[in-house]
């Protein structure tokens, strides 16, 4: 305990964890849709091509990654809604296919173009976060921070028409609702997370964080707004005491808050069977 | 002028028409009842109403002060799946989305409307419950308020009494006969024949043959007799 708030008191760490509350509630907050929605798939590959373009970014050396990971992680989301919306093209082949040569490519050009002699490392943390956070640069603190705000205040300001769309698609379409600009929107509030959360958590371990909190809200909860809400609470919460553990006992910081949004997974599950 | 008139109107998927040389007119205040075997193209044919479906060939005229997003619709399968969190205020009030265009909330006259249609549905006390808990009749009703919402003008059913105990069947047709007589355009499809007969201002019959006209000459044509026969 005395350690983390001497922790505190330095003030890279106190912003490492803003950022983190931050990203962990927005990334909540799309979860119930993405699990119900076709996107849950998406979510996934897009995850996969935030780490190729994690890859290049880190072999031609950018200050910032995120300027190369962000667009090109929105793009793919464009690009894999088009194709699932497409009944010729199999959606879920077209996924697979990118996301797994994505993985393909980003390894391999690490491989060819090492940047550093620990190659192992630098994938492995790509992959399941970095050791702490506390290796974020200031100005991605403050890409992240800015993203984190703009994706909540989005979702706030569109979160009737999300319910709509989500609820109903078909529906919502015949009554004049324009679904393809929100299902476009919504894509890419998922490229945003996704690349924000692979700042806390590493491109495999993304979904877990984005999809836990909804089904432990939903184990609960009965309402899209009490969901919502309470996902996004229990996301926060997670992600703090996760931070807290990993600090404390200096376990990496990706898998931590994982483990405890399983954890707090299991206790919902369990109020809620036994309520 | 009519509300929506369908001209030589062929529907069917990707350009593969299910059924041809569709037509009628509907206007306002009308009940319109669509009857035809399985597979003949019912929800096809709604979902060309609806905009969601293109025209293989021909067309969907819209009249009278009618624009087409102004059609409440209740789906014949909602693609809602089991597990979805909503309770059914949140549904009820989603209908209302279509008036709200770009404005981010619910302003009062809305959750008002809301509200009188619950109320009108008898599913008031219902307000607070998950969607997913209710039995179908129950459901339906949240649903027809919904679409009670998106428009006071034409509703357009996809059977929907589906499913539903004949206790139930018959109080639903007397809700949906009263949303009629108040002024509203009903658009239904319906395998319950006898009920199209009772409560149809119009008939359309899709399938080999395609007939539309009033309820009392479908009971005096060729395919409303061999259809009759049928059953
Ligand atoms: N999405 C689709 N793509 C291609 N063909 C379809 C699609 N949906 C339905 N069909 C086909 O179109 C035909 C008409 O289907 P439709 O659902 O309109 O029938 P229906 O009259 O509503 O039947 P029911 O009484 O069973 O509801 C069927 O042969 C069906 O197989
Ligand atoms: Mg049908």
């Amino acid at each position: 305990m005395n350690d983390f708030v001497m922790y505190l008191s330095y003030p890279f760490v106190r912003y490492a964890i803003i950022v983190g509350i931050l990203i962990s509630l927005c990334s909540s907050l799309l979860g119930v849709t993405l699990v119900l929605k076709r996107f849950s798939f998406i979510g996934d590959g897009l995850s996969h091509v935030a780490f190729g373009a994690m890859a290049i970014a880190t072999v031609i050396n950018l200050t910032n990654e995120m300027i190369l990971i962000l667009p090109v992680t929105i793009i793919s989301a464009i690009l894999l809604l088009r194709t699932g919306q497409n009944t010729k093209i199999k959606g879920d082949a077209a996924i697979a296919m990118i996301s797994v040569g994505a993985m393909a490519f980003g390894y391999l050009i690490m491989n060819i173009f090492p940047t550093s002699s620990n190659l192992t490392g630098d994938v492995c943390s790509t992959l399941f976060g970095s050791a702490s956070i506390l290796t974020l640069t200031k100005g991605e603190v403050l890409l992240c921070a800015i993203l984190s705000i703009l994706v909540t205040a989005i979702f706030i300001l569109f979160y009737n028409k999300i319910f709509a769309v989500t609820f109903d698609e078909n529906f919502a379409k015949a009554t004049g609702v324009n679904t393809g600009f929100y299902n476009l929107l919504m894509a890419v509030i998922i490229a945003v997370i996704i690349v924000l959360a692979m700042n806390l958590v590493g491109s495999l371990l993304i979904s877990a964080l984005v999809i836990f909190p909804a089904l432990s809200a939903m184990r609960l909860f009965n309402s899209f707004k009490s969901v919502t809400v309470f996902s996004a609470i229990l996301s926060v919460i997670c992600a703090f005491v996760g931070m807290y553990i990993s600090t404390v006992t200096g376990t990496p910081v990706g898998s931590t808050i994982v483990a405890t949004d399983a954890v707090a997974f299991l206790i919902c599950y369990l109020i809620g069977r036994f309520r | 002028m009519a509300y929506i008139e369908a001209k030589e109107l062929s529907v069917g998927y990707d350009g593969i028409a299910v059924e041809k040389n569709i037509d009628f007119s509907i206007k306002k205040g009308d009940y319109l009842c669509i009857v035809g075997e399985n597979g003949s193209g019912k929800t096809t044919l709604m979902k060309t109403l609806l905009g969601l479906t293109e025209p293989v060939s021909g067309q969907v005229l819209f009249g009278d002060g009618l624009a087409r997003n102004e059609i409440g619709y209740l789906p014949q399968q909602t693609e809602v799946q089991r597990d979805f969190p909503a309770t059914v205020k949140e549904i009820v009030l989603s209908g209302c989305e279509a008036t709200c265009g770009m404005r981010p909330f619910y302003n009062k006259e809305e959750k008002a409307l809301a509200e009188a249609n619950m109320k009108k549905m008898g599913i008031s006390d219902l307000a607070l419950r998950s969607y997913k808990d209710l039995s179908g009749g129950q459901q339906q009703r949240v649903l027809l308020a919904r679409a009670l919402c998106a428009t006071g003008k034409v509703l357009l059913l996809d059977e929907p009494v589906a499913g539903l105990d004949p206790k139930v069947t018959s109080s639903l047709y007397t809700l949906i006969s009263d949303l009629n007589k108040e002024g509203i355009t009903i658009i239904m499809v319906s395998h319950d024949i006898d009920a199209a007969i009772k409560y149809a201002s119009h008939i359309l019959h899709i399938g080999e043959e395609v007939f539309f006209g009033t309820a009392d000459e479908y009971l005096h044509s060729k395919a409303g007799k061999a259809f009759m026969a049928q059953k």
